[in-house]
């Protein structure tokens, strides 16, 4: 699973700079997909986002003491763990400076 | 009409309206019997035309005929289950009841509304994961398309034995399975839809794709697959966003048929096609039909084929065309993968980013016993390596698996020099 952290996109970009950042992510996704090597894949809202924490406080989220949010994940299919690197290094989502991709194993499926 | 070509025609427009009422009637237990009078009537028919010369008004003469067979046969059978069977259950020990039959006084029921609802209803049942694919076009060729088995046997390339031995099992199937000729009830025809939606599409590629030379009747099947369709678009029960965007598909697809073949009955490629033998009328209704698929917030994938066979019908490459392609491309392969979607997405992806970058992604494809994989590699290696791209060529021509597919490389490869 490669999980994004970043920012929300809509607070910081332009929407000619979101649909951009759209394509490519379509592109990048696109071509694992062709490569029949896609599970599933998600996106997260920001909106309306909360924390429940212990003893049930809810608090507004995303998570005041971290700027990187997860906003969404993918399932790849990979024979190794460098294979699923490589995926991941294609992600658009790198290409900000504090943004990251996740990559981690899943369990069971 | 011809005369002698007015018992054909009819047997092509009318024997599928029959046999489905019938069928409706009797059930899959006893569809011999429904096929038996459906065939003998249009016999009939054959025997009194020819002497007689033909009725005023042939349609209606089909349906009283074969509505008194049927009822004889009915008559016959009630005869014998209310007289013969007893007095032979009278000697056996009492066992379970016989089953109930047909009440005789049911009309077999030849309205307009009756042929569309049975028609309907036999399409949900044919279209069954029971049943093997090619069964399952092989019967909607033979019972909703008035086919014969010597026509769909030229439809699969194969003999009218392996036709009849396909559909006899496949009605044993249905048989066995207790299968109702029935519209399923409005809560299962959304997971019921999409078999009947994959069968009609089948059923049109084995007229578009097939190796069959002969060209009328390739091109029926496909007018076969738009017209079951239509069925299901004309019905408010049935008419989902999913059966307009297959119908506008089918109709971008065929706006090109004749156009894609020369005279000899050779492939002609896309880019060499005379746009003027296009059909307009079938891309202008694909895009009603596109438009009219836009409701609601299914995508299925019909809507993102349709929409990459509309960018086919507009010849001029534009940045648009691609990009739409593309990303339609990008969103199918994540519906369902399938190995040309992922070709034809790297195609795509040539014209919208760069072929460089296309390369690189068609590498990783790794589609070593496609023959398409080569073709895609040695279109791309055209302007950048032309040796690299002869090589591709070759490598497609030997994987070829059909001399249609062969004949096309062929020509892309002799055009390298």
């Amino acid at each position: 699973m490669l999980i994004f952290r970043h920012e929300d996109g809509a607070k910081v970009a332009s929407p000619e700079q979101l649909q951009t950042w759209m394509k490519q992510t379509m592109d990048w996704v696109g071509g694992i997909a062709a490569q029949n090597k896609l599970v599933g894949k998600n996106g997260l809202l920001f909106d309306d986002a909360h924390v429940v924490r212990h003893k049930g406080v809810v608090t507004n989220g995303p998570f005041g003491e971290i700027k990187e949010t997860i906003g969404g994940y993918i399932i790849v299919k990979a024979e190794s763990v460098e294979e699923a690197i490589a995926f991941a290094k294609g992600s658009p989502v790198l290409q900000g400076e504090w943004n990251t991709v996740e990559v981690r194993k899943v369990y069971k499926r | 009409m011809e005369e002698q070509n007015l018992i054909p025609h009819l047997f092509r427009t009318e024997y599928r309206k029959i046999i489905s009422v019938l069928c409706r009637h009797f059930g899959f237990e006893q569809m011999e019997t429904a096929e038996d009078i459906a065939s003998d009537t249009f016999l009939a028919a054959a025997q009194t035309w020819g002497i007689e010369g033909p009725p005023k008004n042939p349609v209606a003469w089909l349906y009283h005929v074969a509505k008194n067979k049927a009822r004889n046969l009915l008559q016959r059978d009630q005869v014998f289950r209310l007289k013969v069977t007893p007095a032979v259950k009278a000697d056996q020990a009492a066992g379970a009841p016989g089953s109930s039959g047909h009440p005789i006084d049911a009309e077999i029921d030849l309205s307009p509304t009756s042929i569309q609802d049975s028609q309907l209803q036999m399409m949900f049942a044919i279209c069954t994961p029971l049943l093997p694919a090619e069964s399952q076009v092989g019967l909607s060729l033979r019972i909703l398309c008035g086919f014969g088995i010597e026509e769909i046997a030229a439809a699969f390339l194969t003999n009218r034995e392996t036709i009849n031995k396909r559909l006899f099992r496949a009605k044993e199937k249905l048989r066995e399975a207790g299968i109702r000729i029935e519209m399923p009830p409005a809560s299962e025809l959304d997971h019921r839809l999409p078999a009947v939606l994959t069968t009609i599409y089948l059923l049109f590629n084995e007229g578009y794709y097939s190796e069959s030379s002969d060209d009328v009747l390739r091109k029926d099947l496909c007018i076969e697959a738009i017209r079951l369709c239509h069925m299901l678009a004309d019905n408010p029960a049935t008419n989902t966003p999913a059966v307009d965007a297959l119908l506008a598909l089918m109709c971008f697809h065929a706006s090109r048929f004749d156009a894609r073949i020369d005279r000899h009955g050779d492939i002609i490629l896309y880019a060499d096609q005379d746009t003027s033998r296009w059909n307009t009328d079938l891309i202008a209704k694909g895009i009603d039909y596109l438009h009219r698929a836009a409701r609601g917030d299914t995508l299925t994938k019909y809507h993102l084929e349709a929409g990459i066979a509309y960018w086919s019908t507009q010849k001029e490459d534009t940045a648009e065309k691609w990009e739409q392609t593309l990303q339609y491309y990008n969103l199918l392969l994540q519906l369902e993968y399938s190995p040309i979607a992922a070709l034809n997405r790297t195609y795509a992806l040539a014209k919208a980013r760069s072929v460089q970058e296309a390369i690189v992604q068609a590498e990783k494809l790794q589609l070593t016993d496609n023959p398409f994989y080569f073709a895609l590699l040695g279109e791309l290696y055209t302007d950048i390596d032309k040796n690299k791209a002869i090589g591709h060529f070759s490598q497609a021509m030997a994987l070829a698996r059909t001399s249609a597919d062969r004949q096309l490389m062929q020509k892309k490869h002799a055009r390298l020099g």
